[in-house]
């Protein structure tokens, strides 16, 4: 969190939380829904947000693909009676590490200019995309 | 709590106390210059939610009840060590040295993925956050005040061009994702709900389906290898007339091994069949149990996670990318949610800034913002009497962090002598889907008369003694009146 985020978050009131939910129409994969919601429309423009939105849901499929790569991945993990896990950093851990350096990205370049903060989903178990919409004012007490 | 009564929150009920804007949160120690110990932060484990229990500062989980485990460990370590003494040296020396080399690896194979799957998080869901509950709310279609509990609420969404209906979770304060299931056994919402297995001791969902099923597979060969080995090794020693009861006298242990094995596995082999088949078709025990895709229900359903290739199915199920662990175990609490000491014992409670009251028509209107939790504190009350309030004190919640309430101020103003206090409990609340007790505690300090109000989910009460321990959550609210 970069200091002016810290300074924003100590300083400004939160006004609301709006909260980006899950999409299953493709099943049980990890997608959210791309629907803008109306408490952010005077706030940031709608294609940025599906931008981001869209970006998020690449990155979560790419996480859970069955490719050949993690398909050997797994043949060798049974092989080692899974122990691997133990030792080894997984696909999905390092792709959610991606995730988190694109959504820092994206609050500093994007959101907090806009009195918005993006929290990676993976600190609400992945349920939702929480978005923090803070008060419009000065950042005087 | 034995009786349950539903109150359905209405924010709109009461006047609008006025609500003074959030200020930073207070140090510790704050306007009387008390330096107050700061506790050490505690990690998330400490503070969850469900039945669960955890070793090693939350790198081991496992269920509360730990079911049948030890059993299942004794009779996997009992059989194989029994094997390993009494059958290898004979068989080794009268067939191949081979007997002991596969036998050990299908033993490590077992023992490893017996552990994974107990130790390992099956894929519960953290419990939704009070804003999010609160939001889901709102998008609900609310029928008004009502005293009994709510339908179940269920929400329909379009999975493979199949209406699949979810389904909201009270303790979790969410819409269950598909193939979520929550078990009451740990009291959590697991993905991909398979089933609790007692004999592992924990939940099987998406994160440790795979360990499961290595398990039972590499059982089923751990078992019948041990079979096939102590009847050879009995047909061996029973050779040339000596007759089967000699052939057991000689090694007992392979007796108990005989019976254990030929009991068991039977049943293994049918389980791992079973997965096979559940593995192959993309199904959980839990839906197949329940028939979801049976068509029994239906014409055309038809299994909507299933990839209609067997390969691809057992693909996904074992080989996916292991899923994230999504409690992090290991976490810290965030500062504003963690424990801060404040001496509770005789010395009089901190003024809350955030707290007002007004004197409103006769009666005393308290307006708390949620400030503090405490927990592992007892507050020794000399308590002299109880002052005999109305049995249900009007209380309402206005948002999740503000509590008011509202109650005749004669009856408040108790003569007592100084520096005791008095408690007594106020009503029973629902703020969100929980239920909380509220107790209104009194301080009567020489200069000024103090007030706490205490919202807790469970309390115990031995004598004058209103203790709260240390996996209790409790917020105290701090108010103080001249």
């Amino acid at each position: 969190m970069t200091h002016s985020l810290q300074d924003m978050r100590q300083q400004a009131a939160v006004a609301a939380k709006v909260f980006v939910q899950r999409d299953y129409t493709s099943g049980t994969m990890c997608q959210f829904q791309t629907k803008f919601p109306s408490e952010l429309e005077t706030k940031i423009d709608k294609q940025q947000f599906e931008e981001t939105i869209r970006t998020l849901n690449n990155l979560y499929a790419e996480a859970e693909k069955l490719g050949s790569q993690s398909f050997i991945e797994g043949c060798l993990a049974c092989l080692t009676a899974y122990t691997v896990f133990l030792c080894m950093e997984t696909h999905y851990e390092k792709v959610l590490k991606k995730i988190a350096k694109y959504i820092q990205e994206q609050n500093d370049k994007i959101y907090a200019p806009r009195g918005l903060l993006l929290t990676d989903p993976i600190e609400r178990g992945l349920r939702v995309i929480e978005i923090t919409i803070y008060e419009d004012r000065s950042f005087t007490r | 709590m034995k009786s349950r009564e539903y109150q359905q929150i209405d924010p709109q009920a009461l006047p609008t106390p006025v609500r003074t804007p959030p200020h930073d949160h207070p140090q510790a120690g704050g306007g009387d210059g008390r330096k107050e110990p700061r506790r050490t932060p505690r990690r998330k484990w400490e503070v969850f939610p469900g039945k669960n229990r955890f070793f090693c500062d939350g790198r081991i989980m496992m269920a509360r009840q730990s079911g049948v485990f030890p059993l299942t460990l004794g009779l996997i370590l009992v059989t194989s060590g029994l094997f390993f003494i009494f059958d290898c040296p004979f068989l080794v020396k009268h067939l191949t040295g081979c007997i002991p080399a596969i036998g050990g690896v299908l033993f490590v194979f077992v023992l490893v993925t017996l552990l994974q799957t107990s130790f390992t998080d099956p894929g519960i869901l953290p419990r939704a956050t009070p804003e999010e509950a609160v939001d889901v709310e709102r998008q609900i279609d609310d029928t008004g005040n009502t005293s009994y509990r709510p339908p179940p609420r269920t929400k329909e969404v379009l999975i493979n061009q199949q209406v699949i209906k979810l389904k909201y979770c009270f303790t979790c304060k969410m819409f269950r994702p598909p193939r979520t299931s929550h078990c009451s056994l740990c009291d959590n919402c697991v993905e991909r709900f398979d089933h609790h297995c007692p004999w592992v001791g924990n939940c099987v969902g998406k994160r440790n389906y795979r360990f499961f099923y290595t398990f039972i597979v590499s059982l089923s060969f751990l078992t019948a290898f041990i079979f096939g080995c102590v009847t050879t090794h009995l047909a061996l020693r029973a050779q040339g007339g000596k007759g089967l009861v000699f052939a057991l006298k000689e090694s007992p242990g392979s007796a108990v091994e005989l019976a254990i094995c030929f009991f068991s596995v039977w049943s293994i082999l049918g389980l791992s069949g079973f997965h096979t088949y559940l593995v192959a078709s993309n199904l959980t025990t839990n839906e197949d149990i329940k028939g979801s895709w049976s068509g029994k229900s239906g014409e055309g359903v038809t299994n909507p996670y299933s990839h209609k290739n067997i390969f691809i199915n057992c693909c996904s199920v074992l080989c996916a990318p292991m899923p994230p662990s999504l409690i992090d175990r290991r976490g810290l609490v965030p500062a504003e949610e963690s424990a801060q000491t404040s001496g509770m014992d005789t010395e009089r409670p901190k003024l809350n800034n955030k707290s007002e009251m007004n004197v409103v028509g006769g009666s005393l209107h308290l307006v708390f913002d949620v400030q503090e939790s405490c927990s592992d504190f007892s507050l020794l009350l000399n308590q002299t009497k109880t002052v005999p309030l109305p049995a249900r004190s009007l209380v309402a919640c206005y948002s999740p962090n503000t509590v008011s309430v509202c109650f005749p101020v004669s009856e408040c103003c108790v003569k007592v002598t100084p520096l005791c206090a008095v408690f007594q409990l106020l009503s029973k609340v629902c703020i969100d889907h929980a239920f909380y007790w509220v107790w209104l505690v009194v301080f009567y300090g020489v200069h000024q008369a103090q007030l706490l109000v205490c919202l807790h989910q469970a309390y115990i009460m031995e004598g004058n003694c209103l203790s709260f321990n240390k996996s209790t959550e409790i917020t105290v609210f701090h108010c103080s009146f001249v």
